[in-house]
């Protein structure tokens, strides 16, 4: 590995980028749209449905049982009772049941939570309140939009960037230099951890600006996801960039990719409640994990302890990506 | 300097080359020739290491290809893209350092006449001005062996010119050129050996005088199609072959041939006599035009 070969190849690739005006403008200001967008459209807050908890079995013989009949309200059965309490606090859920020893617990500033209380009053379950602050859309969508961000950065800044270099020659002609293939990849993947950080850290402070959003967390620790976060993905890009030779093979391709990542890992919407196999595929995105982390960071203040599982599983999709596009990348 | 053994690339169903054996000996400017797809790009890049081949065997200096090929050879491809949003200098730059005992920037810069577009983005070059860069990233690491593939292919007169002077320069440095085309004429100019190529194989091997001493001894009478009758023949050996508006003559003896045309009345405007070309070589070893 010679430092000065691959500090070469880094400063071309971030002059590259850095002079391709639309694609930046692109970078910074897409986020920061969306983010407005949605603060916009949710700040009123007319979601449709109630959400309650059940907590424990529930027997048909319980005259609660008429309660869950009842229409526009999703009920999510949980297994994690402390949890479940935590998103009742934070307003993310509107009312919790513990079908078991007759109880439930309910935000007494929550609207929806006063409504719903009122429609289980009659069953005598034991009243438990709660009193935290609310957590908005736009403070639960602001991580995801990061993250989102990131992945399509990663993914084309890297993917497709490589591809095009392979399809017009750039490859070939930087092969046959001494330059090897572990310090053309290294200066990639290096150029475009420091751009999405940079780049990340403006639309976080624009938005900042824009929109008023909750962020209890270390930003130090939010880095940190940012950055394994970011490797995770950008290794994902690599992965795509090993062999393909057509810049339409790979744009559909990390299509195939971007998008289902960005619809099943709880960018925009909980996963709460839906189908375990959703969830179980979820599991299997770093993007999921990267939002989580980032979310626990930012809403509920969580610390490294916490957010370990995560980063953790960033670390090793990193490293499983990294392993098979190096082995299988090829110059032309 | 760089001694290739019974190369061969196969691709499914295409043997791009078919078992080419040849000897680059130092400091001299070895052409491969043939038309598009006869496989000299492809023996090329096998040369330069780009390629793996299916069988064969290179050696460079009496070694494989390896760190020390690198190090020392400088390549001109026939397509190849910069980084975008790169300026000239930039690009020079950035190869400078890849090498570990590069040329100076402003040697380079004269040598290949770069100054008045130094500080242009590379993809606004026009195709002369981006031959002239490739050559000087080329000619970066101070090499002892650099390859042209197909340097003047899209270039106008002037600047194919041009780019043969600074061929003839790099040759007076005593370095060894290895240069690929589908241009006779520049092969004649600018090579001190030639191979032949056509479909995968080597037809004709050695120095470009030399060889046209050997396969020709007449010279090439042409004239306009229509000054000839219809199965004209002469009764002095010389064969008649038609080419597109003309008709060509290949006669052991000038003075008795235009006499004969003469003696025939057959109008003598437009007639021009020359000396075989490496295009009458290919015509006669193949029964085809390289161009066609």
């Amino acid at each position: 590995m010679s430092i000065r070969r691959f500090l070469a190849a880094l400063q071309a690739r971030n002059l590259e980028f850095l002079r391709d005006r639309t694609a930046l403008g692109w970078n910074l200001i897409m986020p920061v749209l969306i983010v407005m967008g949605f603060a916009f459209a949710f700040t009123t807050g007319q979601e449709e449905l109630y959400k309650v908890g059940l907590y424990g079995e529930t027997d048909t013989e319980q005259p609660i049982q008429a309660f869950l009949q009842t229409r526009y309200v999703e009920f999510i059965e949980i297994e994690e009772l402390d949890k479940t309490i935590e998103k009742v606090d934070r307003h993310q859920i509107d009312l919790l049941l513990d079908l078991d020893n007759q109880r439930y617990w309910v935000n007494s500033t929550s609207p929806k939570g006063y409504l719903l209380e009122k429609v289980v009053a009659p069953y005598q379950f034991e009243r438990v309140a709660l009193s935290g602050s609310e957590i908005r859309y736009v403070d639960w969508v602001v991580p995801g939009v990061l993250g989102m961000n990131i992945m399509f950065s990663a993914l084309f800044g890297v993917g497709y960037v490589i591809v095009r270099y392979r399809k017009n020659g750039v490859l070939k002609r930087l092969r046959a230099t001494p330059l090897s293939a572990f310090e053309f990849i290294s200066a990639q993947i290096a150029s475009r951890l420091l751009m999405i950080v940079t780049v990340t850290t403006l639309v976080y402070l624009g938005t900042d600006l824009l929109v008023d959003f909750r962020m209890v967390g270390s930003y130090w620790l939010l880095l940190l996801i940012l950055i394994v976060g970011a490797l995770s993905m950008i290794s994902v890009g690599l992965l795509v960039a090993a062999r393909i030779t057509s810049e339409e093979a790979a744009n559909g391709l990390l299509n195939l990719i971007s998008w289902p990542m960005m619809l099943l890992s709880g960018v925009w919407f909980s996963l709460e409640g839906s189908h375990p196999l959703v969830q179980n595929l979820a599991l299997a995105l770093p993007l999921t994990h990267m939002v989580d982390a980032a979310r626990a960071v930012m809403i509920e203040g969580a610390g490294i302890k916490e957010v370990a599982a995560p980063l953790l599983s960033l670390c090793l999709f990193t490293l499983c990506f990294v392993t098979i596009g190096s082995k299988s990348f090829r110059w032309e | 300097m760089i001694e290739a053994q019974n190369l061969c690339k196969h691709y499914p169903g295409v043997k791009a080359v078919n078992g080419v054996s040849f000897h680059i000996p130092r400091g001299v400017c070895f052409g491969l020739l043939g038309p598009n797809g006869a496989g000299k790009t492809t023996t090329v890049e096998m040369l330069e290491g780009i390629i793996t081949p299916s069988s064969g065997k290179i050696l460079y200096k009496g070694e494989p290809l390896g760190q020390r090929f690198r190090n020392e050879a400088g390549i001109m491809f026939q397509h190849t893209a910069l980084q975008e949003f790169i300026q000239v200098d930039e690009a020079l730059r950035m190869f400078q350092r890849f090498y570990p005992n590069p040329r100076s920037l402003d040697d380079l810069v004269e040598a290949c006449a770069l100054e008045e577009f130094l500080t242009r983005d590379t993809r606004k070059l026009s195709g002369g001005q981006k031959q002239r860069l490739l050559l000087a990233i080329a000619l970066i690491n101070n090499p002892e062996v650099v390859f042209l593939d197909e340097p003047t292919t899209g270039l106008d007169p002037q600047s194919r010119r041009n780019l043969w002077g600074q061929v003839r320069r790099i040759k007076a440095e005593n370095k060894t050129l290895v240069l690929t085309t589908h241009y006779m004429e520049e092969a004649f100019e600018l090579c001190d050996e030639i191979i032949i190529m056509d479909h995968g194989l080597i037809i004709a091997q050695g120095n470009p005088k030399a060889l046209l001493a050997d396969h020709f001894d007449n010279s090439v009478i042409s004239l306009p199609r229509t000054a000839l009758p219809e199965n004209f023949s002469l009764d002095d050996g010389a064969s008649i072959h038609p080419q597109g508006d003309l008709v060509e003559i290949m006669s052991k003896d000038v003075d008795s041939t235009i006499r004969l045309l003469t003696a025939n009345q057959i109008p003598l405007k437009q007639l021009q006599v020359r000396s075989p070309t490496l295009e009458d070589l290919f015509l006669e070893l193949t029964g085809h035009h390289l161009r066609s």
